[in-house]
């Protein structure tokens, strides 16, 4: 159908958002994380991706031993990436034996949204806030 | 803020010795949470019962669309560990 609808064209590539949170194993020294971590940094942003954020959650204890490991490091990217760089990226992951687990996920609007509003802050202190008000309006 | 003290009258009637059940809510539509963090160990403990097992609907009164969004992030949240697939005495 012949719209008005001006769908986007070759020349803009679309990005879609995408979430990644890696466990490292925790044998790694500092160093070796800081290694690793730019080394997914730089994957993203060469294959035409741009990073929003990153976050290091340190060494974290999970809730089940994973290859007999009871601890991890936590690493979590959102990045904006086309669609077919995706399976290229948990290709690196499977092939590095750093990483114990990975997994990634799509993001919608909301997603983005609390995203967003949890890197601002504003959860945390005004989350109980937010519900009291809520139900008062 | 005024609270209205006026007296529901469907429980002037209720003069059986329980107490009239409280009409079940979906915490997500009365607070307008549109995205359920998989990431949030804490939040979704509520979602859970101590064995780690995901609450019926029945119980917890979120609505279908939440509900499936609950079950997804639990999902995702156990995979990457932060969420136990079994335990006993989680809570």
């Amino acid at each position: 159908m012949a719209t008005k609808n001006q769908s986007s064209t070759a020349e803009s590539v679309v990005l879609k958002d995408y979430e990644s949170v890696i466990i490292f194993t925790p044998v790694l020294s500092e160093d070796q994380l800081k290694d690793a971590v730019s080394k997914y940094r730089t994957l993203i942003t060469e294959n035409g991706g741009e990073l929003v954020h990153e976050e290091n959650w340190g060494l974290t204890k999970l809730a089940y031993p994973i290859q007999k490991k009871t601890t991890g490091f936590y690493i979590l990217y959102e990045f904006r990436a086309t669609p077919e760089f995706i399976s290229k990226f948990e290709l690196a992951f499977r092939r590095d034996e750093r990483i114990m687990r990975f997994l990634t996920v799509a993001l919608d609007k909301h997603a983005l949204i609390y995203n967003t509003r949890k890197r601002n802050g504003e959860f945390n202190q005004s989350k109980k806030e937010q519900k009291q008000e809520g139900g008062v309006k | 803020m005024k609270k209205k003290s006026q007296i529901n009258p469907a429980m002037v009637f209720n003069t059986t010795p329980e107490a009239p059940q409280k009409k079940k809510f979906c915490r997500f539509r009365k607070n307008g949470i549109k995205y359920i963090d998989y990431k949030d160990a804490n939040f979704l403990m509520k979602f859970v019962n101590d064995q780690g097992k995901v609450l019926p609907r029945r119980l917890t009164g979120t609505s279908l669309k939440y509900q499936r969004k609950v079950t997804q992030a639990i999902k995702r949240a156990r995979h990457i560990a932060v969420l136990p697939f079994e335990g006993d005495s989680l809570k």
